[in-house]
């Protein structure tokens, strides 16, 4: 589904944030990117998701080149790809529900089907009660169900979180993790970025490793590996 | 089918477009009232004096009719030289009417004039009066260049025009047409600045709100649009009032002036006052546009 071919990618500080990156990554895959900070973990992501144009290389979806993408083009590719973020980026004006249907609206979804798909979202991940709370009123892991919830409202083929439970305690990251093991099972592909290394080494998924903008090791079911 | 689909997420599209406006109305409301009000003042100056000269033109139109040009010749011109120059005058392009006018049927109108006073006349030795054409003009603004030259043909001894009046009145014209176009410029500019200004703070407002729409697809256009109308309600609710003032007002003045000087003709209402709100609905939606439009371009460089 994502290919990545030579791909580096240089800030205005002249420091390569990644460096000749070249990877593939299957429909249907979970994948933890790990690696200390600053090795382009970020970057990378951002790289999917069109926020950054490579340096160098190209970076394919879906079979599409997408650094030549028009900025319509870039907006459709993103309602294809989930968004989850450590810092939520929940608006504290609006209610959950209108949190979440947000999502749908930019893609000019009715009214209608948005009053019965905010619901049904919501009930996937356990929040159905708090439909009509601000964020404010919610605790850390109550804010990331429903940046999830918002994630998943548009059926997207990817999900990519950034850190996701760089906020949260042990045991709420855990649920969370289950919930991403939910929709992972259901067929979404999930990238996500972590210095969780409990939660890599439990899960046995395929474990990309970055370092100084490099892959340094790549493997099926690895672990966090803390020497590196 | 397709079409319809497209439709329908248009549809979609401009309800959360006017909802999103609407609120950010609501949140920027001090912002707003200022910038609604300067707009009110400014199409209303520019309503007011439109009207004025509107008004004016009316009026110099219905005295048109009654001002002439007299051209009063030097007294011992022979019949011939009388003709000449009054071929001369109908050559003259922009006249209405030019009618001969000879001393001696001067003197009868004159006493005619004097009705049964005319007795003083009889006494005179011989006809005082000059022979004279009295000329007609399509347009009173050229009436005064028309004199000029008329009283530099040879055999010309005197021309007079009805000075004063009508003179005045086209000079208040002019200077009401320069000060408000003016006085209307500047505000409406200032006015475009507000709306560019206003535009811009609920721009920062939701920069937030801006980066999450991005990153959930959210277009450009779906992103600009709510910015872009809000612009353009403000024009209108400020150009919807300001033409409700000007309306009220002139009826207003109508009424009153019907009472106490009821020789001064207006222009009647309805012929007026429908194309004066045209101007400024048209000018308010004009100066909202444009205003949210260079803020959209300046901060939304999305």
């Amino acid at each position: 589904m994502i290919q990545f071919y030579n791909v580096s990618k240089i800030y205005k500080n002249k420091v390569p944030a990644l460096l000749d990156v070249t990877l593939r990554i299957k429909k249907g895959e979970f994948l933890f990117l790990v690696g200390p900070s600053g090795a382009g973990k970020s970057t990378l992501i951002k790289l999917i998701y069109r926020e950054e144009v490579p340096s160098r290389g190209q970076v394919m979806f879906n079979g599409k080149n997408i650094t030549r993408f028009s900025s319509g083009e870039v907006s459709r590719l993103r309602r294809k790809i989930g968004m989850v973020f450590q810092d939520f980026r929940l608006l504290p004006n609006k209610t959950v529900a209108e949190n979440i249907a947000f999502a749908l609206e930019v893609t000019g979804a009715s009214r209608e089907n948005i009053r019965q798909a905010v619901p049904l979202t919501l009930a996937k991940v356990g929040l159905a009660k708090k439909i009509d709370q601000y964020p404010a009123k919610l605790s850390g892991g109550e804010q990331q169900r429903v940046v999830i919830a918002r994630a998943i409202i548009n059926n997207p083929v990817l999900i990519i979180a950034d850190e996701p439970t760089g906020n949260l305690d042990p045991d709420t990251s855990g649920e969370i993790m289950k919930l991403f093991q939910n929709i992972n099972r259901s067929g979404t592909t999930i990238i996500m970025s972590t210095h969780a290394w409990d939660i890599v080494d439990r899960m046995k998924h395929r474990v990309i490793r970055l370092k100084n903008g490099k892959v340094e090791g790549d493997e099926d079911s690895g672990v966090y590996n803390l020497a590196t | 089918m397709k079409i319809a689909g497209c439709t329908t997420l248009l549809l979609n599209t401009m309800f959360y477009a006017c909802r999103e406006a609407a609120i950010s109305m609501v949140r920027n409301f001090w912002m707003n009232i200022v910038v609604v009000f300067v707009i009110i003042v400014s199409l209303v100056i520019l309503g007011g004096a439109i009207l004025v000269v509107l008004n004016a033109d009316y009026f110099a139109s219905s005295l048109e009719s009654d001002v002439e040009i007299s051209v009063f010749l030097k007294p011992d011109l022979d019949q011939n030289t009388v003709l000449e120059i009054g071929e001369r005058i109908k050559d003259t392009p922009g006249l209405l009417e030019v009618e001969y006018i000879s001393k001696e049927r001067a003197l009868e109108q004159m006493k005619a004039s004097f009705g049964e006073r005319a007795g003083i006349l009889k006494n005179l030795e011989q006809n005082p009066l000059p022979d004279a054409y009295r000329i007609k003009v399509k347009d009173v603004n050229q009436i005064a260049a028309l004199a000029q030259s008329f009283e530099k043909f040879p055999g010309v001894d005197k021309v007079r025009y009805g000075q004063g009046l009508l003179e005045q009145l086209l000079l208040v014209t002019y200077w009401v047409r320069l000060l408000s176009m003016a006085l209307v410029i500047a505000l409406g500019l200032a006015a475009v600045f507000l709306i560019a200004a206003t535009i811009r703070m609920s721009v920062l407002t939701r920069q937030n709100e801006i980066g999450i729409m991005k990153l959930m697809g959210a277009t450009n256009w779906y992103i600009r649009v709510p910015f872009f109308i809000e612009g353009v309600m403000l024009g209108l609710i400020g150009a919807i009032t300001a033409v409700a003032v000007v309306s009220w007002g002139y009826m207003e003045l109508l009424q009153r002036l019907e009472v106490a000087v009821p020789f001064i003709n207006l222009v009647p209402e309805t012929a007026v006052l429908t194309s004066v709100l045209v101007v400024l609905l048209g000018l308010g939606v004009l100066i909202g546009a444009t205003g949210s439009l260079i803020s959209i371009h300046r901060f939304l460089r999305v």
